[in-house]
């Protein structure tokens, strides 16, 4: 019999997964900044920062308003287009009646009127539950939209209804290019995300996310049902509001009351439904999808119309694909792209340790 | 008085074009527990298909059963590939699904039969007729009429077949129906058969109507206020609930629409929706859901 | 549990996999290799697909046979073939701006001449950029009122007729038609107009003619998209107005004539404006569309002898682009051909200054300045009674101003009156005051026409 070793050998040093070090994190987020602030603006191209980045960071930004309230609190909002308008149409009053306020006092405000909006619409839902509570947020957006096109005060009495871009400036730095509206937009959405994805962190997400798993529970044990519902519609549409106004004034240009309609809502839905709800970062995935898909398509049509098929057929053929997309997403992966993401990150983590 | 009486039919008899669609989401209800927001595109493809086959000089029976049975295998169709496998998810991911499907609808449609605007002839002559000295449209009677068939057929299907009980059976426990040997596949098929006509005569209806075209599946927004009035699960409230949605969003925008400057057709049943429901959440037919904590 | 664990890992591996290779493909479809060097360009944001798919896929058809013909017939402008690309639109505002932004920098080297975007929404969101860009935004017989004043909207041009042209010339036809515009006092019209900024855009001019001419005047709106309405035509069934001017959009035409026939309004009484003039309008609301009247700045039919050209040099080698050949010579048919006319005009016009060779925008822009085409020219084009004669300048990109009424007798449009013109001396300040609102609002200094540029 030999003897066993009695000698304590060293302790095998393993090496931590990258979660577990957090210099390299704060290397990639640096990367990322550096990426995102610099070599973006000066290397990008006018369609590249008009037509796809500056519309993927503000539907972000609408998704992550509408993840707090339906992803996170588990409240169903078909009306995120109407708060994004109410958002738009109140910083452009202020931009033209108030020229005294900056910019960003502007936005404020705009996401706080909005956040008002919201939190009327959302009275609803001390009463409402589950599926039926859509009907208050669609009156919201059949509302919105008759009200900026009627009441023509809203519009700088434009009798249209239109709005039309004001001049943007922040701290004496003209936004006119689209680099410079690309940063103001990236800045913006930067804070917002900051700021949402501790909040979600904290107390008031807890609660948040006790209402919308078991909500008589979160009662039981004292939670304030009321006010935690109403106080996610607010800052849910104090979110979308402020997305509105950059949609309009830093992306189209003009707006219309029904250029926030019914389709927008739904397609801020499908954000956060692809990309996963009560999840931060997959706002941005699914903010990805539902901008870069269509250009796509739309891109690969043009090379396919050479072949002989013609526009209108491919745009039908994009359409069946988008919808036959979604139910595939909705059955194969329910969380969403973020855990779609997430899963593979772990499968590539755990792949050159596999046995 | 007159006026008024005038406005009050016309809303009523515009509410039963409403039930008519709604009709058909109650059937899918009923049955799968998803609220359906293809069902308007599946009127579309409905009306599109009839009228492509008539203009191509098919008879108009043919063509109706042709498009009838198109539609019924697309509602199998969903019931197989895109019901089933998300059978236990949250009401908000079907109705998601649905969405999607109403897209591929729309798409499908237009790739088969063109964008273009068709014109429905269902060979009556709309000339106002005068009762009383009230003006009710020709249309609008033949439209109640064969709503009120489709109803009582319906509810004698309902309530006294053998189909109908297993229907109610399914409708109401699912897992119960299964434990007594209903076959829930084929009521589940049959029923998606029957919502597909319920929506090919709608089609064809809403395609006399307005014509043929795109934003005919738009109606599906005008059922939504009606359900929620009526309840998802009641065929009786579908009626119930057009009937009052159509009258007072007539009475509305004439007497106060002209105060806030018209328009107002589009939220008003919404509005109204939501009040139902602040007092009664669960609709005026419908059945109360148990909360367990 | 290993087994769907490892199926699952499969599956999520091929589906990343597959992501990137589509992806891949895709960006090598943004790379061409064909040269279009020496060609002039025009970007089409059309739509042929979704709720106006019927007016895009007529108008745009129009334009592009106009092209084909231009470039098969004539081997292009002075030598220079037009080239084009399609980027669908489906009338949303959001995919306008994505192909302005896409198309914008030219195909292959061709530069981009003008945007046509046939959308008011679409012309609204890219009309700062457009003027940015310096690429001229033509919104024939549509567009922003105010941008008939090129002093303040140099790259913006509501060719032929604007929209307070187009209620003002209404108004004065229905003045022939009492006989005479002092008659006009007392009597009863309703505007039935679509709940956008396209149907509001004419309330205040109509408010103004109402008071000059004395007539009562209810302006009944109708919520998009126009499906129901029941209760406005009871209300004008109690008016009982002497006529209706219909604003419509799209589904809202074919609706509105068969409620006025539910409440027995008689269509030879209804007038519809530019936008709801097409055989698309009128045939599917069947019977209740006989004896509709509409304004037209173009008459339909094939008579005209540069329609005879295209069916000769284009349709019948087969080129055509509508995909029913019935279509060919319908009102949104003529449209697209009467527009191809006017841009190629404005290029052959750019061209006698600046060279016969692919212009820049700002050049193309000084050729629709200057257009001016009277009925010598007209006939020399053969659109003699197909387009009206049109004068530009820069403190006047609309030229016309003039429309014809034409009347649906169940199977097409006949015309029914010469060309009635708008009083446009009566909208010209309204016009001038909005538009250096705009200018104000926007810090804009407006240009002075009295100098060339």
């Amino acid at each position: 019999m030999s003897s066993p070793d009695t000698t304590l050998s060293a302790p095998r040093t393993f090496k931590p997964y990258p979660q577990q070090r957090p210099l390299l994190k704060v290397w990639l987020a640096a990367v990322l900044v550096l990426i995102a602030f610099v070599v973006v603006p000066v290397f990008g191209n006018d369609y590249w920062l008009n037509a796809i980045l500056i519309p993927f960071l503000v539907l972000s930004l609408a998704g992550l308003g509408l993840n707090l309230v339906t992803g996170y609190a588990g409240q169903l909002s078909l009306g995120s287009a109407a708060f994004m308008s109410v958002g738009a149409y109140a910083t452009y009053n202020l931009l033209v009646r108030v020229p005294a306020l900056p910019l960003a006092v502007d936005l404020l405000l705009g996401g706080l009127i909005s956040a008002v909006v919201g939190a009327l619409f959302g009275l609803p839902s001390l009463r409402i539950k589950g599926f039926y509570l859509i009907v208050s947020t669609l009156a919201a957006q059949f509302f919105v939209e008759w009200i900026f096109t009627r009441v023509s005060w809203f519009s700088n009495d434009d009798t249209s209804g239109v709005l039309s871009a004001p001049r943007l400036t922040a701290f004496g730095w003209k936004i006119d290019t689209p680099a410079a509206r690309y940063l103001f937009v990236l800045g913006v959405t930067s804070v917002l995300f900051i700021l949402a994805a501790r909040l979600v962190r904290s107390e008031l997400g807890r609660r948040w996310m006790a209402v919308r798993d078991m909500d008589t529970a979160a009662r039981v044990i004292g939670i304030p049902i009321g006010r935690t519902k109403l106080l996610a519609f607010a800052l849910s549409s104090f979110v979308t509001g402020i997305a509105g106004a950059l949609w309009a004034f830093a992306y189209l240009g003009t707006v219309e009351p029904h250029g926030f309609d019914l389709n927008l809502s739904f397609q801020v839905l499908f954000i956060i439904i692809i990309g996963g709800m009560s999840s931060i970062g997959g706002n941005f995935l699914g903010a990805a999808f539902i901008v870069l898909l269509p250009i796509l398509l739309s891109n690969a049509a043009g090379a396919l119309a050479t072949v002989g098929i013609e526009a209108g057929q491919l745009q039908n053929l994009q359409k069946i694909l988008f919808g036959t997309l979604i139910i595939v997403f909705l059955i194969k992966e329910p969380d969403g792209l973020a855990r779609l993401v997430q899963t593979v990150r772990n499968r590539l983590r755990d792949w050159p340790l596999r046995a | 008085m007159g006026f008024f009486l005038e406005v009050l039919v016309g809303g009523l008899l515009a509410g039963v074009m409403y039930s008519m669609v709604a009709i058909g989401f109650v059937l899918i209800y009923k049955a799968s527990g998803v609220f359906n927001f293809a069902q308007g595109s599946m009127v579309l493809f409905g009306a599109l298909t009839y009228v492509s086959l008539v203009e191509r000089h098919v008879k108009p029976v043919l063509a109706f059963g042709v498009t009838l049975g198109a539609l019924v295998l697309i509602a199998l169709l969903i019931g197989r590939l895109v019901l089933r496998p998300l059978v236990s998810r949250p009401p908000i991911v079907l109705f998601m699904a649905t969405l999607g499907l109403s897209f591929i609808l729309e798409g499908a449609a237009q790739l088969f039969w063109g964008a273009q605007v068709h014109g429905l002839d269902l060979g009556i002559d709309d000339k106002p007729l005068n009762v009383g000295g009230i003006m009710i449209s020709q249309f609008d009677i033949f439209a109640a009429a064969t709503a009120g068939v489709l109803v009582i057929g319906l509810s004698l299907l309902t309530n006294r077949t053998r189909l109908g009980l297993s229907l109610r059976a399914v409708a109401d426990d699912p897992l119960a129906a299964l434990a007594i040997g209903v076959r829930l596949p084929r009521v589940w098929a049959i029923v998606w058969a029957l919502a597909g006509f319920v929506s090919l005569v709608a089609g064809l209806l809403w395609g006399a109507r307005l014509g043929v075209q795109f934003s005919l599946s738009l109606v599906v927004l005008k059922a939504l206020p009606v359900l929620i009035i009526g309840g998802f699960s009641s065929i009786g409230g579908a009626i119930v609930g057009g009937l009052l949605i159509g009258a007072s969003e007539k009475l509305a925008e004439v007497y106060v629409g002209s105060l806030l400057g018209g328009g107002i057709e589009n939220w008003f049943p919404y509005l109204l929706a939501m009040l139902f429901l602040l007092a009664r959440p669960v609709g005026l037919f419908g059945e109360p859901a148990v909360e367990r904590v | 549990m290993n087994f769907i664990d490892s199926f699952k890992r499969r599956g999520t591996v091929s589906r990343v996999a597959a992501a990137a290779s589509l992806t891949l493909a895709l960006t090598a479809a943004f790379l061409s290799t064909a040269q279009a060097a020496g060609e002039e360009y025009f970007p089409l944001q059309s739509y042929r697909v979704g709720p106006y798919a019927a007016g895009g896929s007529g108008f745009f058809g129009g334009f592009i046979d106009y092209m084909n013909l231009i470039n098969k017939r004539d081997g292009g402008v002075n030598g220079v073939k037009l080239t084009w690309s399609e980027c669908e639109t489906e009338y949303v505002v959001e995919k306008g701006v994505e192909c302005y932004e896409r198309l914008k920098s030219g195909l292959n080297g061709a530069p981009a001449a003008a945007t046509n975007p046939l959308s008011v929404g679409i012309a609204y969101a890219t009309l700062d950029r457009s003027t940015a860009d310096k690429i001229p935004l033509i919104t024939i017989n549509h567009g922003r009122t105010d941008s008939t004043d090129g002093a303040v909207f140099p790259y913006v041009f509501p060719l032929q007729l604007n929209p307070y042209s187009e209620v003002s010339a209404i108004v004065n036809y229905i003045g022939q038609q009492s006989g005479g515009l002092n008659q006009l006092k007392g009597k009863k019209i309703v505007v039935l107009y679509h709940g956008s900024p396209y149907g509001r855009e004419t309330i205040p001019v109509l408010d103004a003619l109402a008071k000059k001419y004395g007539f009562e005047l209810t302006q009944i709106e109708v919520p998009h998209p126009g499906n129901e309405q029941g209760s406005q035509w009871l209300t004008i069934h109690r008016i009982n107005p002497d006529w209706v001017i219909l604003r419509g959009w799209g589904v809202m035409n074919p609706v509105a004539l068969k409620s006025a026939q539910k409440v027995g309004f008689p269509a030879n009484h209804i007038i519809g404006n530019i936008w709801s003039n097409s055989e698309e309008d009128a045939r599917p609301a069947g019977d209740a569309a006989k004896g509709f009247i509409s304004i037209t700045t173009h008459p339909s039919g094939t008579d005209f002898p540069v329609i005879q050209a295209i069916n000769q040099y284009v349709i019948k080698p087969g080129n055509g682009n509508l995909k029913d050949p019935a279509r060919f010579g319908t009102v949104y048919y003529n449209l697209g051909v009467v527009n191809g006319i006017l841009n190629v005009e404005a290029l052959r016009v750019a061209q006698a200054k600046f060279g016969n060779k692919p212009l820049t925008g700002e050049q193309v822009r000084w050729g629709f300045e200057h257009l001016n085409l009277d009925d010598a020219r007209l006939r020399q084009l053969g659109a003699y009674g197909l387009v009206q004669p049109l004068k530009l300048s820069c403190a006047d990109h609309e030229g016309g101003g003039a429309v014809r009424f034409q009347q649906w007798d169940g199977q097409q449009w006949k015309v029914i009156s010469g060309w009635v013109q708008a009083d446009r001396a009566l909208l010209r300040p309204i016009i001038e005051k909005s538009a250096n609102a705009y200018a104000r609002e926007k810090g804009i200094t407006p240009r002075d026409c009295s100098k060339d540029i």
